[in-house]
Order: C-alpha cells, then sequence, then structure tokens
C-alpha cells in the first residue's frame, strides 16, 4: 500500500509539473464548451431574402410583412425579374426568395389560391431544407389568420419535445461530454504509460516489488479523478451557462459517467498494451478514438442516417452509448429502468478490455 | 563462498541475431564483477535476463540461488538494477526521486540513508532541481541511489559510466569500491578497458560469446608473446611497415606508441630495432613491456577473428 501511495504521487506530479498536460487536461472542456455553445449552432438565424413581388397588393405586402417580423429573415432586396434572382443568388447576397405571382390577391378571391414560389439555394443542403422550413410556417401562420384553421381539413401541429426551442447546444453537451472524457481518459493514459516504456523507466518499475495492477492502477487512478471533475464542470457550466437543464437524476448521471470514465481508460490501458510509442499511441487514440467519437456516435451526424456497415461499427463506439445515456438522463429525465441496457453494453466493454489489457501487460520487455 | 549469480549455457537470439551464446559464469557473493565488451557484444542482453526482464532461450541462470524465470518476482525485490539509459524521471526534483523509488520498493529514504549517504550527500544541495536538469555525472549518482534505496542483495549496473566525465567515472568507481566493501554483490558492464582492472574479476564479451573470464592480472597471463612498444618519428610509416613485414603478428597504435608482436618467438627488443634502423627509420626506441587488459583483449578478439591485422 506504500508503495502504491508512492507511486500515485508521483502520477500528481507528471500531471501538475507539465503545462501542457494541465492545459489539455483542465483547458479543453472550457473552450470545447464554449465553442460549442456560443460560436458552434446549428441554429439559423437572419436568412439573408429577396422578394420578387410581381403583383404589389395588399395580400402579397401582409405575407411581407410577416416574413420580414418573423425573426428568422432578413429583407435583403426587392427583386425585379427572375434574371436578378439568379444574379442575387449567384452573387450570394441571399440564400432564399420569395417570388409572389401577378395578380395574386385577385387570384386568392377568384380561384380560393394563389401560389408563392420559395427558392432557395441548394448548394448547401441542410441550410436549404431548415430555411424552406422556416418560409413554410410563416405561410401556414398567414393562412390560419386570414381564414382561420377551419377551412384547412387536417393540420400538423409540431411540438419538439425536451428541447422545444431546438437549442442545439443541448444537443451539443453530452455529445462534448463523451469527447473530452474520451480524450482525457484514454488520450493520456495511453501516452503516460507509453511514455514510461519509452524513456525505460517502465524497466525500472518491472524490476521493483510493484506488481502491474498496481502499476495499471496508479496510473489510471489520477485520470479517473480529474475525469470527473471535468464531468462536473462541464455540467455545471451547461447548466449555468447556457441553460441546459439536466430533467433526469444528476447521480445517476453521474454514476454513468464514472461507468464511461472506466471504459475510457480500459480502452487507453488497452492500447499502450499493444505499443510502446508515444507517437503510435497518440496515433491510435486520435484516430481510432476521437474520430469515431466525433463522426460516428450520433454526437454530429444521426446514426439511424447511416449506411447499414456504419452502424454496425457505430455499435462498438462506447461514446455511442454514453450519448443515449446522457441525451436520455440531461433531457429527457429518463431513469435507470430505460438506459439499462446501454450501460450493460459499458459494462461489457470494460470489462473485456480490462481483462485483455491484464493479459497483454508484459512483466517482462 | 556461495554463487550470488550463476549463469549456465544461456542463449538468445532476438530473429537472425545470436545476442548471447554458450555464457557460463558464477559470481560469488560480495565480488565486483566486471563485464567488459563492444556496443553489441551482449551486456545488456545478459544483464536483462539476470535482472528477469528478458527470457533466455538456451541454459538457465539464478541470482540469490533462485531462477530467474521462476522467481522473477522474489528477485526483483532483493537486487537493484540501474538501466543504461538514464532511466528518472527527468520532471521529478532529486528528491522526489529518490524517495520515489523509495516507496516503490516499500521502504523510506531515511531507513536505508546510512548505505546511500555516501553518494547521496554530494546530491544533496541540489535535491529540489529536476533530474532532467542535472549533469551526466550526477544523473548517475542520482541512479545509483534510486537504485540502492532499498539496499539490495545484488547490484546490477549496465554501463554505469558511458557517457560520463572522467573526473566522475573516477568517483563512481570509488563509491563501487565502498559498496563493494560493505559486502554488496555488484555486477557492471563497461565498454572502457581502464575500468576493468577495478573489478575483482572479469569477462571479455564479444559479439555474445564470452572471450575470457579471469581476475584482471589472471587475464594478462593469456598473453604469451613478448610485447614491444615502438616509438618513432614517423608513426604513420613505421605502423605501414610493421604491418608489411611478413613475421608481425598485430600492431595498432597504443597512444603516441606502436604495440607489436612478432611470430618469432624469440625475437629481442635490439634485433628489433636494429632491423627498423636498417630501414632507415631514426629516433626509434624498441622496449618490451608488460601486456596491459586492453593488450589481451586486442589479441583475444583478434584469435577469434583469426586475421592478423
Amino acid at each position: 500500500m506504500h508503495s502504491f501511495r508512492g507511486f500515485l504521487l508521483k502520477e500528481f506530479y507528471h500531471i501538475f509539473r507539465d503545462r501542457r498536460t494541465a492545459a489539455i487536461l483542465f483547458g479543453m472542456p472550457l473552450i470545447q464548451l464554449l465553442l460549442f455553445g456560443f460560436a458552434i449552432r446549428n441554429e439559423i438565424q437572419e436568412v439573408n431574402l429577396g422578394i420578387y413581388d410581381q403583383s404589389h397588393d395588399a395580400v402579397t405586402r401582409e405575407i411581407t410583412d410577416k416574413f420580414a417580423s418573423s425573426g428568422y429573415f432578413v429583407m435583403r432586396q426587392e427583386l425585379h425579374s427572375t434574371a436578378e434572382i439568379e444574379h442575387a443568388f449567384a452573387e450570394g447576397s441571399i440564400a432564399e426568395a420569395i417570388v409572389f405571382e401577378p395578380d395574386f390577391a385577385a387570384k386568392m378571391i377568384r380561384e380560393g389560391r394563389a401560389t408563392v414560389q420559395v427558392l432557395t439555394d441548394g448548394s448547401n443542403p441542410n441550410v436549404s431544407k431548415i430555411i424552406t422550413g422556416y418560409a413554410a410556417s410563416v405561410l401556414q401562420d398567414y393562412r390560419n389568420t386570414a381564414f382561420g384553421a377551419a377551412e384547412v381539413g387536417v393540420e400538423a401541429v409540431p411540438l419538439m419535445m425536451f428541447n422545444p426551442e431546438l437549442k442545439s447546444v443541448n444537443l451539443f453537451v453530452p455529445g462534448l461530454m463523451a469527447l473530452i472524457l474520451m480524450l482525457v481518459s484514454a488520450l493520456m493514459t495511453s501516452i503516460s504509460i507509453t511514455r514510461e516504456k519509452e524513456s525505460g523507466t517502465m524497466e525500472v518499475l518491472l524490476v521493483s516489488s510493484l506488481r502491474p495492477v498496481e502499476i495499471i492502477i496508479g496510473k489510471v487512478v489520477p485520470y479517473f479523478l480529474l475525469s470527473f471533475v471535468n464531468v462536473v464542470t462541464v455540467v455545471a457550466l451547461a447548466s449555468f451557462v447556457f441553460g441546459v437543464p439536466c430533467r433526469g437524476s444528476v447521480t445517476l448521471l453521474m454514476l454513468e459517467s464514472l461507468l464511461f470514465i472506466v471504459t475510457a481508460l480500459s480502452l487507453g490501458i488497452f492500447i499502450s498494451t499493444i505499443t510502446s510509442s508515444q507517437q503510435v499511441a497518440m496515433m491510435i487514440s486520435l484516430a481510432g478514438l476521437l474520430l469515431p467519437t466525433i463522426l460516428l456516435s450520433g454526437f454530429i451526424f444521426p446514426v439511424a442516417s447511416m449506411p447499414l456497415p456504419l452502424r454496425m461499427i457505430s455499435n462498438f463506439i462506447p461514446a455511442k452509448w454514453y450519448l443515449i445515456i446522457v441525451r436520455g438522463i440531461m433531457l429527457k429525465g429518463t431513469s435507470f429502468g430505460y438506459i439499462w441496457k446501454e450501460t450493460l453494453v459499458h459494462g461489457v466493454m470494460t470489462t473485456v478490455l480490462m481483462v485483455a489489457s491484464i493479459k497483454k501487460f508484459k512483466t517482462r520487455l | 563462498m556461495k554463487d550470488a549469480v550463476l549463469i549456465a549455457g544461456v542463449g538468445k537470439r532476438f530473429g537472425a541475431v545470436q545476442a548471447l551464446q554458450w555464457v557460463t559464469l558464477s559470481v560469488g557473493e560480495g565480488e565486483l564483477f566486471g563485464f567488459i565488451g563492444a556496443d553489441g557484444a551482449g551486456k545488456t542482453t545478459l544483464f536483462r535476463i539476470l535482472v528477469t526482464l528478458l527470457l533466455p532461450d538456451e541454459g538457465r541462470a539464478e541470482v540469490l540461488g533462485l531462477d530467474v524465470v521462476r522467481f522473477y518476482r522474489d528477485i526483483r525485490k532483493r537486487i537493484g538494477y540501474m538501466p543504461g539509459k538514464f532511466s528518472l524521471y527527468p520532471d521529478l526534483s532529486v528528491e522526489e526521486n529518490l524517495r520515489f523509488f523509495a516507496s516503490v520498493f516499500g521502504t523510506t529514504v531515511e531507513k536505508n540513508y546510512e548505505l546511500i549517504r555516501d553518494i547521496y550527500s554530494q546530491l544533496e544541495p541540489f535535491k529540489t532541481r529536476r533530474a532532467g536538469k542535472l549533469s551526466g555525472g550526477m544523473k548517475q549518482k542520482l541512479a545509483l541511489s534510486c537504485a540502492l534505496v532499498h539496499r539490495p542483495e545484488v547490484l546490477f549496473l549496465d554501463e554505469p559510466t558511458t557517457g560520463v566525465d572522467a573526473v566522475s567515472r573516477k568517483e563512481f568507481w570509488q563509491m563501487l569500491g565502498r559498496l563493494r566493501e560493505q559486502g554488496m554483490t555488484i555486477l557492471v558492464s563497461t565498454p572502457y578497458m581502464d575500468e576493468a582492472v577495478l573489478c575483482d574479476r572479469i569477462a571479455f564479451m564479444q559479439e555474445g560469446r564470452m572471450l575470457a573470464l579471469d581476475t584482471p592480472s589472471g587475464i594478462t597471463k593469456l598473453f604469451q608473446k613478448p610485447l614491444f612498444a615502438i616509438r618513432a618519428r614517423e608513426t604513420w610509416r613505421l605502423l605501414c611497415a610493421l604491418r608489411a613485414s611478413p613475421h608481425a603478428a598485430s600492431v595498432y597504435a597504443f597512444g603516441s606508441a606502436l604495440h607489436y608482436t612478432d611470430n618469432r618467438l624469440s625475437l629481442r627488443a635490439d634485433e628489433l630495432l636494429a632491423a627498423l634502423q636498417a630501414d632507415g627509420f631514426t629516433d626509434v626506441s624498441v622496449s618490451v613491456i608488460q601486456p596491459g587488459i586492453e593488450d589481451t583483449f586486442i589479441a583475444l578478439m583478434e584469435e577469434k577473428q583469426g586475421s592478423c591485422l
């Protein structure tokens, strides 16, 4: 026990002496959260709008006013011909154009229907789809006020459960937690173990009375504690700065996070048992852990829309399951009864990795 | 005297390279034993086998009467090992390094201070300095302190003086001498011939094989031909001329002189001098000298290679 305490102390010295490590450990979570919270958003605001009104009557003016006052659009340009529309798109001065047909109001009264054309710049399909939706909802809004809901047979009233304002920070925080924990736990442990192999100190550690298990646990415990500090920081910041709710049990969230940390740590140990160079450990951690965590876990791109092979790979990414758990607890207020399967997956992954690492850990060179 | 280390027919192969071949020797308790050999002679491999970091392919080895393969855990507790590469934590201070190594062996610096005081007292003024910022000689002293702090029964030092200045090297060997007086068994490897005479016994290693094993004075007895030291003004021309001679057994530069052995065992110094003067060399002096360890080593190496330089 005495020797183990000495080992732990040494690990903390390493972490706090090396400015770069300390900066990555404590600075990165803050910077990433602030970046994702303030700068990187999915919501689109202030869409540059052009209007080509061929009718100029009371109805088109009213609809135009509705667009202007919706909050999503900025009236950028009055357009006077089809050619002008094309030019404006090409120039990039507008992202969306609304075209009213001639005799709009008259047609509406005479035939009961008139046509509005909504044009968007399809070179960015995601944005295009979203702002088309905005335009449709403005038009829907006009129709409801002008004719009353009774005129329409079936009406869809959408409600975005759990995140009614569609705040993207709510979506990012769980993913960010997964990313940070992966980085701190897996990357840092694998680097710290391989560093000892590279510098030759592992040779001396092996020829001591420390058991391999003690070396592994001694390496893991500091990062375990630091990762947990990071989880608390991120959740607290998300809640106080960005108003991200935690609707479920905070205790459950913390326990699940601890389990995920252990999974990530065992991944880190496993990586360090298959390589003895810091460079390789870093490459494996970055390419093999971080990229999948960002791309395949559902952090940014939904897993459901991936092709089958990628969906199958995503099952092996611990972050995917962690995201389901965290989104469940924080945004939906899910209880353990709904996420035990995901928890079990983490448990199995951890056990397999730990057993493999201990088996692979060499007591000799 | 009991054997502290026993090596019997040990062989080790790395792919196509035979790193060790049929090494057999024993080191008695309290002995200061040196392994002498150039880089790649197999010294490090042999040390790693003895400190239980590598498994031998053939043969067996015992440390303190324990088999290095089966009882590696017990051996590790009772030996001290200082690898050839500097293996301390550069970001930890001198004192933190020492305390760390004491703690991993379940002891404290205070308990064994007596043993390391000699060495560590020189480092104490710098005890808050990071180990990475120490000079080469001080690093070695710290590494030795760390290897000694748990009072090992056998000490393995793999090239402890490589890359260390001459003064520090001398100090280092004085410390080893004092440790030996306290009864510690020490195995040390070195590429420096001048350090060999400081050992009780030495083993010459080359290409994984042991060429000779004896006391330093015993080793030089292996050298049987008369050895001449020749000095002349034109050393280079002399070297070429001697090499061209059909009777030359070996010629090599040794400091400012040439060391020469002849195939004619009865050759006398004055005969050699006359022959050289007849060849037109001026200011020549020839004397018969006692072969040193380096001469013996060179002779042994050539004997194995079957060439006469």
